[in-house]
């Protein structure tokens, strides 16, 4: 038989490629269900029929537009869980909206932003943040280096202790929360009794403003220095071997062989875990909510802290998103530079 | 096999203890070889960075008073009635033994978890063999961007997410909870995934072309069958990240589908009278998973950790 002509006659063709049909089908069908049938009837025809329709759809683009149609659902799906989201509580922070109250938002312009900039208390959020960012991410830092140079030689067993060092960065924030609290208790806790044994007192780590956030900062780095040093270790591998043997025969001392040679291997890695783990760390709140929830006083509430409280607690609902905007602005830049950065290495392997 | 050989080229390095260094760490294959010496010192090293999560082991097994003891007790008679009280125990002296509801809760975790990674997983496959075979005009952005939502903090994205959950009466429903977290997860798989289709050589596939394959023969019988390893560390990396994932499980599981995590911190709530024993065999029972996942997944670890922008 011979393909039928024109445009009527592919319209009635039975193929899965044929969408005009199926979209047709679904109009009809819809308007007919809708009219006849009852609604949960109705409903589920029509759900059959779009499916049929975005079938037809996905055959026909199949092969011009592959890539497309391979990662539109995936894309679709972080819209909805995350564009359509961040978007919205855009645009809520203009308006001024209280989450447990059934009056509708109102607008009232930069006013939200304006409350959150000039408000003391959020500045003090920002520096208690800033504070444990620094001191964290720089332990972090140091200690993962010293233990990527620990483990960098083979050496019997070096596998099996590598583990023991590796778990902390698979718990998750709650767990470790938990063990600190129990080994932060002034009573029975580990460190107070280790206190105990020299001085004679017990200790109270969490009471005071730099214990509580020592206390974090601690943690917090137990579980990530892990971290840098596996990134560190892949910098450390990634040297060629000739080119210690080359610096060996010059007789170039041990220190030298590490600026010139190490370092330049190491330093796109080095860059990349200082700026994940400043990322994570500025996010940081599961920790702090189950360690000290913020005190003694406000000492250690984060500025995520402050958004969960400023949403949850004082159910602020379009000041908190304004807020969280601005947390959100320095995370960006933050990940902006380190898929950069990340994208650069990966050209040059 | 190219997983197989890439792993099996840091063999090369330690001829000597071919057993060990064909199970080692890839990202590790050490760059000289130092003695027992050396073992020490990481010994040392290696007990003090284990003994917080060991030492809650530990107390998984003591009695209520061997966990407040002081001094703290290294040796005692170890009981099992802590694990037994994580399900089911009695609230006051005397009392009947209730359910906790733990049982549900562990459940809850599997489950939400389970189906979320999986269908993570599918999308994300599909997505990632998109972006690395059949590049998009912009094809870097929509991966930049992407990775981006992954880093957004959570306490950000949550604030509307609660509000329109509460709108459709999605809050505290599986269906909600399985949604959000397969979007949780979706960046991580597809960055993985990519990172492995990556590698795969292309020959293999335009020979298989030549041969009249179509795409979708060439996606399940080619490249699939070689990312196979890829596909699992995937999987259980994103079930690590699930199952440990705290704040929007907080806010948006309801009675019937709360996970351990939320269940675990409501248990550390009161300051007062906190029975650590109990506490630790929770945390040890959730532990577990991850402590062995951790052991079976170093290759790739480094990947994992840094959803795959870092391959070795």
């Amino acid at each position: 038989m011979p393909p039928p002509d024109g445009l009527m006659g592919r319209t009635f063709q039975f193929r899965w490629d044929n969408w005009p049909a199926a979209l047709a089908l679904f109009v009809v069908g819809m308007a007919a269900s809708l009219a006849t049938l009852p609604p949960a009837a109705s409903f589920w025809l029509s759900a059959a029929l779009a499916a049929l329709l975005a079938v037809t759809l996905v055959v026909n683009a199949w092969g011009r537009h592959t890539g497309g149609l391979l990662v539109t659902p995936a894309l679709m799906l972080l819209f909805l869980m995350n564009v359509f989201p961040l978007v919205w509580s855009l645009g809520l922070s203009f308006f001024a909206y209280k989450a447990n109250r059934a009056k509708a938002p109102t607008w009232v312009g930069l006013e939200n932003y304006q409350k959150v900039l000039t408000d003391p208390d959020v500045w003090d959020r920002l520096q208690n943040t800033v504070t444990m960012v620094i001191l964290t991410v720089s332990t972090q830092m140091i200690v993962g280096f010293l233990l990527a140079l620990l483990f960098s030689k083979q050496f019997p067993l070096r596998r099996y202790l590598m583990i023991l060092v590796l778990t902390p960065m698979m718990l998750s924030f709650v767990a470790v929360g938990a063990f600190f609290r129990y080994y932060y208790d002034p009573t029975f806790g580990l460190l107070s009794q280790a206190v105990r044994f020299f001085t004679g007192h017990p200790y109270t780590l969490m009471g005071t403003v730099w214990g509580s956030r020592a206390g974090i900062v601690f943690a917090d780095a137990w579980m990530w220095s892990p971290f840098v040093m596996l990134l560190v270790l892949a910098g450390l591998v990634s040297v060629p071997k000739y080119l210690y043997e080359a610096a060996a025969i010059d007789r170039v001392a041990k220190w030298r062989q590490f600026v010139s040679i190490t370092f330049p291997y190491i330093k796109g890695l080095l860059l990349l875990a200082l700026l994940f783990r400043t990322i994570e760390a500025f996010k940081l709140f599961d920790l702090v909510f189950l360690l000290t929830n913020g005190g003694p006083g406000t000492a250690t509430e984060t500025i995520a802290l402050r958004v969960y409280r400023v949403a949850f607690e004082n159910n602020k609902t379009s000041e908190s998103t304004a807020l969280a905007y601005i947390l959100l602005f320095t995370v960006i830049v933050l990940t902006n530079l380190y898929l950069y950065f990340a994208n650069q290495r990966a050209k040059e392997a | 096999m190219p997983n197989g050989m890439a792993n099996a080229n840091v063999a090369e390095s330690e001829p000597g203890i071919p057993w060990l260094e064909r199970l080692g760490l890839r990202s590790g294959a050490g760059v000289g070889v130092a003695g027992w010496g050396r073992t020490a010192l990481a010994a040392v090293v290696s007990v003090i960075y284990f003994f917080p999560v060991f030492w809650i082991i530990l107390t998984a097994f003591k009695t209520y008073e061997d966990a407040l003891a002081v001094p703290a007790k290294f040796i005692f008679t170890p009981t099992l009635a802590n694990f037994g009280q994580v399900f089911s125990r009695a609230y006051s002296a005397g009392g009947q033994a209730q359910n906790t509801g733990f049982a549900l809760y562990f459940f809850n975790s599997l489950f939400i978890s389970g189906v979320s990674v999986l269908l993570a997983l599918l999308i994300g496959t599909l997505a990632a063999f998109g972006f690395s075979r059949y590049p998009l005009k912009g094809n870097d952005t929509y991966l930049f961007m992407i990775l981006s939502t992954r880093m957004l903090p959570a306490i950000v994205v949550i604030i509307p997410i609660f509000i329109m959950f509460r709108v459709t009466g999605l809050a505290g429903t599986y269906l909600g909870i399985i949604a959000l977290y397969t979007a949780f997860n979706l960046p991580f798989a597809i960055w993985m995934m990519k990172s492995f289709f990556d590698e795969l050589s292309l020959d293999v596939e335009d020979a298989a072309r030549i041969d009249g394959s179509s795409d979708i023969g060439v996606f399940f019988k080619i490249c699939l069958p070689q990312v196979i390893a890829g596909l699992a560390a995937t999987a259980v990396f994103g079930l690590i990240l699930t199952w440990n994932e705290f704040l929007f499980a907080l806010l948006l599981s309801g009675v019937e589908t709360r996970t351990v995590p939320v269940a675990m911190s409501q248990t550390i709530g009161g300051d007062i009278g906190v029975r650590w024993g109990l506490l630790a065999a929770i945390e040890t029972l959730f532990l577990i998973p991850v402590v062995v996942v951790t052991f079976v997944l170093q290759n790739q670890l480094l990947r994992g950790v840094t959803f795959g922008t870092v391959k070795r």
